[in-house]
């Protein structure tokens, strides 16, 4: 077994630890405020920790099967997630060949493009190529009713839900010296950071919070649990720094660039989802809502973390 | 031999059907009759009856037939062994003039012999702006025929955008099918005052259009 499987069963072995520890508080909180009546948020706390098992079970699988696993893995969140979009967002007949371009041309290319470790294509071929075409193809049919707000919606499904989050498997493709053959625990130190920051940031708003931070977008998110998250994360972040090729400070350091990110992030798809009149963007993980619920903060950090590790440390 | 081949397409077409859609069934308070109903549905795609039939309970699925054109499905041997193998349909000719047998005893004969129907009162896909076009009678001489018969109404959501009238790709949307409560025919109840009704109780599922509010 070299050094990055056995880090990795070490990082499994933690992760099921902590999903026991949460699977019996969540036992013991529904025998104890829900046994007669149900009470809606331990049910909920119960529903998300059941798919956290699933979720869990399903990224070590992706890991086990390796590099082609992970790629799949993620293309079908993709696939997920723009689905999830695009069901709310305004289009018209006349968007149908984009549309269907977007979904089996363009996020198949997209993930291709990093099997193929073709890193020039990779980076500008949503923000360049698709960019200018998709408008082209809606052009076409000389539909103009709303046209640069349908346009501008689907650039904005593309880039979120499939340029970004395809940046969580192109961690794969970085070189750093000293650290070849352990890329896939950089996208096990990304999401779980940015996850455990979420999961935190719950815990903290649930026990001490008082005071909301943003009321208008997401009104269950408060000040305590945003620092109180955040620190946590940051915390824990820096304490994963014997998995990374961070020393223990960056290693906080960029947790804590996650964090934020991934915080803002989830303001920001909450501001979308007032927008069109949501409350979840779906129904495809039973307690948390749509893929996209949960995708969020990993979309908006994903990026920035990539590029910051790229360019301070990657050869490639 | 032939089964076999149309339970391996009647798979096909529902796991298909859910990977495109990702449809999700929302129930009714009081749950579905459990004996043989009709469910009748708003109709704007080709692919409205397979989405209903993917939802249902295998129990239940498997004595649900749909009422579909005889003349669109009888076209071509593969549209005959879709039609009438895979989805077991119950074919009715819809031109008058030119009809062989009477389409409400056909699906009488279906309801005796036990299954449900999958039913479009509308009579044809609706393309226009509308969202349900007016029923056409049908639906009210089957009750009449048989009137102890629960009618379940059932909303699809969505579909039509999946696949517009004359696109051949599908394009990946979230789409839900909505079932209502059970209703019967009432006693003495005319023609329009129940279409009307059934009308009324369909559209009452339907959610309102998202984003579309500016």
């Amino acid at each position: 077994m070299n050094t990055a499987s056995s880090d990795l069963l070490t990082l499994v072995l933690g992760i099921v630890g902590v999903l026991i520890f949460a699977s019996a508080i969540g036992y013991m909180l529904q025998r104890r405020f829900s046994a007669n009546g149900p009470n809606a948020a331990v049910e909920n706390l119960n529903a998300r920790i059941k798919a956290w098992w699933i979720m869990v079970i399903l990224i070590g699988i992706a890991f086990i099967a390796g590099r082609i696993g992970v790629l799949i893995l993620f293309a079908f969140c993709s696939f997920a997630a723009l689905r999830e979009f695009v069901t709310l967002i305004n289009t018209r007949r006349a968007d149908h060949w984009a549309l269907a371009l977007a979904f089996f041309v363009v996020l198949p290319i997209q993930y291709y493009l990093l099997w193929a470790e073709e890193y020039g294509i990779f980076a500008i071929f949503i923000p360049v190529y698709a960019f200018l075409l998709m408008p082209i193809i809606s052009v076409l049919r000389g539909d103009t009713e709303r046209f640069l707000l349908r346009v501008a919606e689907v650039q904005w499904a593309l880039m979120i839900c499939v340029f970004c989050a395809s940046h969580v498997p192109a961690l794969l493709t970085l070189t750093i010296p000293g650290f070849e053959g352990r890329n896939v625990l950089l996208i096990a130190f990304l999401v779980i950071v940015v996850q455990l920051s979420d999961v935190l940031q719950y815990v903290w708003g649930k026990l001490f919070g008082r005071t909301k931070i943003a009321p208008n977008l997401s009104p269950s998110k408060t000040v305590e649990g945003f620092v109180g998250g955040v620190a946590s994360a940051t915390l824990i972040g820096a304490s994963l720094w014997w998995i990374t090729p961070f020393t223990p400070f960056q290693a906080g350091l960029l947790a804590l660039i996650i964090t934020l990110m991934g915080f803002f992030g989830g303001l920001v798809m909450s501001a979308v989802k007032r927008d069109r009149g949501v409350k979840d963007w779906g129904n495809l993980i039973e307690g948390h809502g749509g893929l996209i619920d949960r995708l969020d903060s990993v979309v908006f950090s994903a990026p920035i973390f990539f590029h910051i590790v790229r360019y301070w440390w990657s050869l490639s | 031999m032939k089964i076999l081949f149309a339970e391996i397409a009647a798979a096909a077409f529902v796991l298909f059907a859910r990977a495109i859609t990702a449809v999700r069934a929302i129930w009714p308070e009081h749950g579905l009759p459990s004996r043989p109903c009709v469910y009748f549905a708003n109709h704007s795609s080709h692919g409205d009856f397979v989405l209903v039939w993917a939802v249902l309970p295998p129990r239940l699925r498997n004595q649900a037939r749909p009422v579909a054109g005889a003349e669109y499905w009888l076209k071509s041997k593969v549209s005959t062994f879709i039609g009438r193998d895979v989805f077991n349909a119950v074919l009715i000719e819809r031109e008058r003039e030119k009809r062989t047998q009477d389409p409400i005893e056909l699906m009488t004969t279906a309801i005796d012999d036990g299954s449900s129907l999958i039913l479009f009162p509308e009579g044809t896909r609706n393309l226009t702006d509308a969202r349900l076009l007016p029923f056409k009678s049908g639906l009210f001489h089957l009750v009449s025929a048989r009137p102890d018969v629960d009618l379940v109404p059932v909303w699809i959501n969505n579909l039509n955008r999946v696949m517009p009238k004359g696109e051949i790709v599908p394009i990946p949307l979230i789409c839900t099918v909505t079932f209502g409560d059970a209703l019967r025919l009432t006693p003495n109840e005319g023609k329009d005052v129940f279409l009307e009704r059934m009308q009324a109780a369909l559209l009452a599922l339907s959610p309102k259009p998202l984003g579309s509010g500016e």
